[in-house]
């Protein structure tokens, strides 16, 4: 689907073409095209994803919204090499990285560069692991296998690592197990792994929805100090909105394995254009205070439920369940649409969704925001 | 969600009168756990109490001793000025099935794999009421309705629905006895965002038309302000301030109020951009061995000397009224 970007509207900037944005920062240091991941399984072939293009640049948070189920996962897990081939297989797409392609060289060089350009935290430290290792050790391995490190001067950066992640008695605690540390203390220790190599690129997979709100914001502030320092790029994947409003410079939504809409922070929670961006607003509970000065008491669901990615639907996946559904939703997918740039979008991509409200024969409601 | 509990509070009496509730765990070789600890509570008719507090702060073992789930180790409950068993029995559970119920949080393990949906939800009925089984089937169906699932969904089994259909069969099942409250606890944890708002609305809806008296234990703060009428926050075992849910929320008194309101992620860029870094050192301590003096001193920004050594009881704000309780000394 978003295929079509490339070749198609003179009227709008070509949107897959880095170029044609005039900002030099924005290098971008990863750029996945078309990816398409499906698992085939006995029920079927589920198609994860279907389609998605992105890119990062260094020192950017690109943030990956979505519901559980939409694809986001599978879409990091495939740049990562942690797809299961069988069942997974990734049939379509590319993804450089600093001009390596690091989907086709998925054993040899594929292992070299993203062990030393992208590493990866998850949601569930404590699976994450080894229970039989201590934590230093876990850590020194990393520098032994990427960096050639020997054995004590491992361990000593290990500790150092851990200091950098603020782990308070960082010498003591390197010498300890994974159960003698709580969530939030181990989510530090996979941080202090996860930047062992100095990576490029930081791939955090839902990294605090398993920890308490108080430390939940200890590990972003840790996050965005360690990206102060190191400049290294973070794919951020949640589905909490708010995270997404403290931490992120782009925002890519997910919706049933396609890319609906992305753009900048700011443009995502101001001018969206994606009538399921828009829902997934109204469905979180706001703080806000209305004209009166009385806080917002309104939660608008969206009824039904995410597609059966089995068998998608036609047309448009999210329009069984959009407000604004025409008769060409349910017969034809929507291409990506750029959307009016505004003074603060920054981003290579500029703002886009895909919506058929925003066809030219539609303009009248497609400016919404 | 409605803001009227709070003028008549002060003359009706509480539905249920929780009073020094006390719940300990025995570890053996004289470690407990002290999971709740003198927890005193009055909720209302017809109204929604929120209870929030991170993991381990003990509000599901709070919400679980209530309902009788757990025995108590000391204090009292009070449902109807009738106090409740400390211990219960087959019995217990049997008579006061009608009047209080609980939801659960994992819709997945909460329902029973081998029966069907229909034998899910009439089960309570079938054990309470003498009705004939056309009547039950009949019940039955109306509730699936009224949750928003079909009356044919009957026949079928926990697995070939979503968590979001779980988590309303998880409704009609407690709700089908009629009971007078509820205890919801975590019931949109597990669920995704956009079907979080859904269950929301639902039992919103149910609680209005069916005058229900909740008790809705979960985490995530914006939510819990949106449903509440009043909240509740819950630290290492004890409350450590009480109020209507907006007054809570905005105007925080306690120092681990304003701590855990302040790292509540907002869905708004700007408002993001210009919070200030506002993150306490440290976590919750362990329930095994509790902090003499106020829990939350070994963490708290605002910590005098006091309050290392003296417990800070839950009193009344003064001229809060009544129902604004805060457990700190700088209100002394």
């Amino acid at each position: 689907m978003p295929r079509s970007t490339t070749q198609n509207s003179a009227s709008t900037e070509p949107a897959e073409s880095i170029s044609a944005q005039p900002s030099a920062t924005r290098e971008p240091l990863l750029q996945v095209d078309n990816l398409h991941v499906d698992f085939q399984t006995y029920g079927g072939v589920v198609q994860a994803v279907r389609g998605v293009s992105f890119d990062v640049a260094a020192g950017q948070t690109l943030a990956i919204v979505g519901e559980s189920g939409c694809g986001k996962s599978v879409t990091v897990q495939s740049l990562m090499g942690l797809i299961p081939m069988p069942p997974g297989r990734i049939h379509k797409g590319t993804a450089t990285l600093r001009g390596h392609d690091i989907l086709a060289s998925k054993f040899i060089e594929g292992r070299d560069v993203r062990g030393r350009e992208i590493s990866m935290i998850f949601q569930d430290p404590m699976t994450s692991l080894n229970p039989t290792m201590t934590i230093g050790r876990q850590i020194a391995e990393t520098l032994e296998v990427h960096r050639g490190y020997g054995q004590s001067q491992a361990f000593s950066r290990a500790v150092e690592l851990l200091e950098m992640s603020k782990i308070p008695e960082a010498a003591k605690r390197a010498k300890q197990y994974p159960f003698e540390f709580s969530g939030g203390m181990l989510q530090r220790a996979m941080i202090a792994m996860a930047i062992a190599c100095e990576p490029a690129i930081l791939v955090a997979d839902e990294p605090t929805t398993a920890l308490d709100v108080t430390i939940q914001a200890q590990i972003l502030d840790l996050l965005a100090d360690l990206q102060q320092e190191t400049g290294m790029a973070i794919i951020l994947i949640t589905h909490d909105l708010g995270v997404v409003a403290r931490m992120a410079d782009d925002v890519m939504v997910m919706y049933a394995g396609e890319v609906v809409e992305r753009g900048s922070v700011d443009d995502i929670f101001y001018r969206s254009g994606h009538p399921y961006t828009q829902g997934l607003r109204l469905a979180m509970p706001t703080n806000k205070h209305n004209e009166d000065g009385l806080p917002e008491q309104t939660l608008i669901a969206i009824d039904g439920s995410p597609p059966d990615l089995f068998n998608p639907p036609k047309g448009c996946a999210y329009h069984p369940r959009c407000p604004h559904a025409m008769n060409v939703c349910a017969q034809q997918s929507p291409e990506q649409y750029a959307l009016k740039p505004t003074a603060s979008s920054t981003q290579g991509h500029g703002h886009q969704a895909a919506c058929w409200l925003h066809h030219e024969l539609c303009t009248p409601q497609g400016g919404r925001s | 969600m409605s803001a009227s509990t709070n003028e008549s509070t002060a003359v009706t009496k509480p539905l249920v009168e929780i009073s020094h509730l006390v719940k300990h765990f025995d570890l053996g070789g004289g470690q407990r756990v002290h999971a709740v600890d003198d927890v005193s509570l009055s909720i209302y008719p017809n109204e929604v109490v929120g209870l929030v507090g991170e993991s381990g702060s003990g509000k599901s073992t709070l919400g679980k001793t209530v309902v009788g789930l757990h025995d108590k180790t000391a204090g009292r409950v009070m449902f109807n000025d009738t106090e409740l068993p400390a211990r219960y029995r087959g019995e217990d559970f049997r008579a006061m099935a009608s009047k209080m119920q609980m939801i659960f949080q994992d819709p997945y393990s909460s329902l029973n794999p081998r029966m069907t949906v229909g034998e899910i939800i009439s089960e309570g009925l079938r054990l309470r009421k003498a009705l004939k089984p056309a009547a039950v089937q009949q019940k039955v169906a109306d509730w699936l309705r009224m949750v928003g699932l079909s009356p044919d969904h009957q026949s079928r089994y926990p697995h070939e629905f979503s968590g979001g259909q779980r988590q309303r069969i998880g409704i009609a099942r407690a709700l089908i006895l009629e009971p007078e409250f509820v205890v919801c606890d975590e019931p949109i944890s597990a669920l995704d965002v956009s079907v979080q708002a859904q269950v929301v609305n639902l039992l919103g809806d149910l609680t209005k038309e069916l005058g229900l008296t909740l008790l809705f234990i979960a985490h995530d703060l914006s939510m819990v302000r949106y449903i509440s009428d009043r909240m509740a926050v819950m630290y290492l075992g004890s409350l450590v301030e009480v109020g209507a849910s907006n007054q809570v929320f905005f105007n925080p008194k306690h120092p681990y109020t304003e701590t855990l309101i302040a790292s509540n992620p907002e869905a708004d860029p700007e408002h993001e951009r210009q919070r200030p870094s506002t993150t306490i050192q440290g976590e919750i301590p362990s329930p095994i061995n509790v902090p003499a003096g106020c829990r939350f001193a070994n963490r708290c920004p605002k910590a005098m000397d006091h309050c290392a050594s003296h417990t800070p009881l839950l009193k009344p704000l003064a001229g809060a009224g009544e129902q604004r309780l805060v457990a700190c000394h700088l209100y002394d």
